[in-house]
């Protein structure tokens, strides 16, 4: 029983941390048709942010994973600015763009703070939480609320404001947006926006967990890109849905046998349901 | 038309006596670098192969670490010489390609970078996680080729003599994959591309056309997996890695994947300007980052567009002046 619920709240905070990643990448393809490879960079980027400002400036945690928003946040605009707008919506353009800023990104981190050093972020919250005879660190936990709370202010954003649900609508159809008076440009801006920024929320709350390296974006942005095709590319809820799939089965099989054996379940489990149903668990047969 | 054809054999001419002469003049490591490069281009040349149908696949690197891996159990650890690993493992990995090709030719744009480049990866997590017979990180170790087995006559651990082993292979290889872009069948795969309802209604099968595209482009990435390890003794999951497949990527679309020729001016440019660039090696990356930027904002079809692109807009600045003249 107790390696049941334990099994759960493990669970819950790995699909917490997929969703956080994947959700932002998921929005970028929608409303873009980019293919962000550089998404892991903007996590990576993150999590240096919190290193230098927490670690090592001594700042508060919670500032920090503010500023790792705001600075990833800008990054993928300037970079949707200077660069993917220039793919014009061209799928495989915007991949290898995408593939040229992650070149660009890793040799820039690398040769600022080095590669070989280890970077460690000390945990902020190093107490134990107990919840029913079922244990984690605070510092995994907060991931789950940090979730909850930022996807929350997302859906509000989408839903209430009009620049969201005009973003919602070029997503859906630029041309008939674009007669309605909303800039696609507009909408692709606040979505490399929204979508970094929430690469640099994940990127920040695992800096005390992971190990931050230059290379760290790889292994997540690959889980990120399984979840977003498993929920169907631009959907948001199908992202979350996948995301808790995958989280759950990750778990299970990590503690039941080795991590190596989960990423190669998930992996098929996405192949088998892309032969099955190639527009994801949520998504609408194209007609 | 014909003087056309005569020009091009009067450059291949000249090509292949640089080729066969070139070694005798360089040092051991450069006859390395250009082995390397052949390896290189096999590999960016069938990439196009499947890119002609419109998959740009994130496996082929990995499809080029089956071949290495099933030349290094087949001549490894059974002993099979040399002459008849090479196909087999390139059947291996044409048979590998066919197999997850099923599911990713139902994919399209983002599903298939995707699935493509999570096929590729669990295929190179067994070699890490099935330490037997895989060998895990460390990987397998991979015998010299013989030319005739126990019969000591070419000593193919020499930078020379393997350098034109790969140069046969390379030749052999390249007019193979030459013959299949022009045949019908490479004709009937680009229409699969440009406009598959189209090539649908005429009675095209596309995926089966997709499918072995994937097969084929496998089959010879695999072929360039075996020369790369019978030249390097040893193999590891990590050189199979996704870094690869980034600089794969940006070789084929700097230079073009349009053309039969583009992919190899591509890897062959990138090449030389990465030597040129050995002191400040850390920086390359970046460089081959901002090269592939500029590339698809200023010149999307790549290298290969740059000729009629500049007479094009020669045209058009002569045309202005006619104008202003007028």
């Amino acid at each position: 029983m107790e390696f049941l619920w334990q099994t759960i709240l493990n669970g819950l905070m790995t699909s917490s941390f997929y969703a956080l990643i994947a959700v932002g990448l998921s929005l970028v393809f929608g409303v873009m048709h980019i293919v962000n490879f550089a998404h892991g960079e903007f996590y990576m980027i993150g999590a240096y942010t919190v290193w230098v400002l927490f670690a090592l400036l001594h700042w508060p945690f919670f500032i920090a994973v503010g500023a790792a928003i705001v600075i990833v946040g800008l990054l993928g605009l300037v970079s949707e600015r200077l660069i993917f707008r220039h793919a014009h919506g061209n799928v495989l353009s915007g991949f290898i763009m995408s593939v040229g800023l992650v070149f660009i990104l890793q040799v820039a981190v690398v040769e600022i703070w080095g590669v070989g050093k280890m970077k460690p972020v000390p945990a902020a919250f190093p107490q134990i939480l107990n919840i029913g005879g079922v244990s984690t660190s605070w510092q995994r936990f907060i991931v789950l609320p940090a979730t909850i709370i930022l996807l929350w202010a997302l859906w509000y954003f989408l839903a209430k404001f009009r620049v969201g649900r005009g973003l919602r609508a070029s997503a859906q159809d630029p041309e008939a947006a674009a007669l309605y008076g909303i800039s696609p440009k507009k909408s692709a801006a606040v979505a490399m926006l929204l979508g970094s920024a929430m690469a640099g929320a994940a990127g920040a709350f695992m800096a005390p967990i992971m190990s931050v390296h230059p290379y760290m974006g790889h292994s997540v942005v690959w889980t990120a890109f399984v979840v977003v095709i498993v929920g169907g590319a631009g959907n948001i809820k199908g992202t979350i849905l996948a995301a808790l799939i995958f989280g759950f089965l990750t778990t299970i099989i990590t503690t039941l046998l080795d991590s190596t054996i989960a990423n190669l379940v998930n992996t098929l489990v996405m192949l088998v349901i892309l032969a099955i149903r190639p527009q994801g668990v949520a998504g609408h047969a194209e007609e | 038309m014909q003087k056309n054809n005569v020009n091009r054999s009067v450059w291949l001419t000249i090509l292949a006596i640089i080729m066969v002469v070139a070694p005798f003049t360089i040092s051991g490591y450069k006859v390395d670098s250009l082995t390397m490069l052949m390896v290189n281009v096999i590999l960016a040349v069938s990439f196009r192969l499947i890119t002609t149908t419109g998959g740009w696949s994130l496996a082929h690197v990995p499809m080029m670490g089956v071949g290495a891996y099933a030349t290094a159990l087949i001549s490894g650890k059974l002993g099979i010489p040399f002459w008849f690993s090479m196909p087999l493992a390139g059947l291996a990995a044409g048979l590998t390609g066919l197999s997850i090709s099923y599911p990713l030719v139902r994919t399209k744009d983002f599903s298939f970078f995707v699935a493509s480049f999570a096929a590729g990866e669990a295929i190179r997590l067994c070699w890490i996680r099935f330490k037997v017979p895989f060998g895990g990180h460390r990987g397998l170790g991979v015998p010299i080729p013989e030319l005739i087995p126990g019969v000591p006559a070419l000593d193919f651990s020499e930078a020379i003599p393997y350098y034109f082993l790969t140069l046969v292979v390379t030749i052999i290889c390249l007019s193979l994959m030459y013959r299949v872009d022009n045949s019908r069948i490479g004709d009937s795969m680009k229409a699969v591309q440009s406009q598959e309802a189209l090539a649908k209604s005429v009675g095209i099968n596309a995926d089966g056309y997709k499918m072995l595209a994937f097969s084929i482009g496998s089959f010879f990435a695999g072929i360039a997996g075996v020369l790369l390890a019978h030249r390097l003794w040893a193999i590891e999951p990590h050189q199979f890695g996704f870094t690869t497949t980034l600089y794969l990527l940006v070789w084929v679309v700097f230079g073009g994947s349009h053309t039969f020729a583009g992919p190899v001016i591509g890897v062959v440019v990138l090449t030389i300007l990465g030597e040129v660039l050995r002191p400040l090696a850390d920086w390359v990356p970046m460089v081959y980052g901002i090269i592939i930027i500029l590339t698809l904002i200023f010149l999307p079809d790549g290298l290969e567009s740059l000729p009629s692109r500049l007479r094009s807009s020669a045209g058009k600045i002569w045309k202005i002046r006619i104008s202003f003249g007028n």
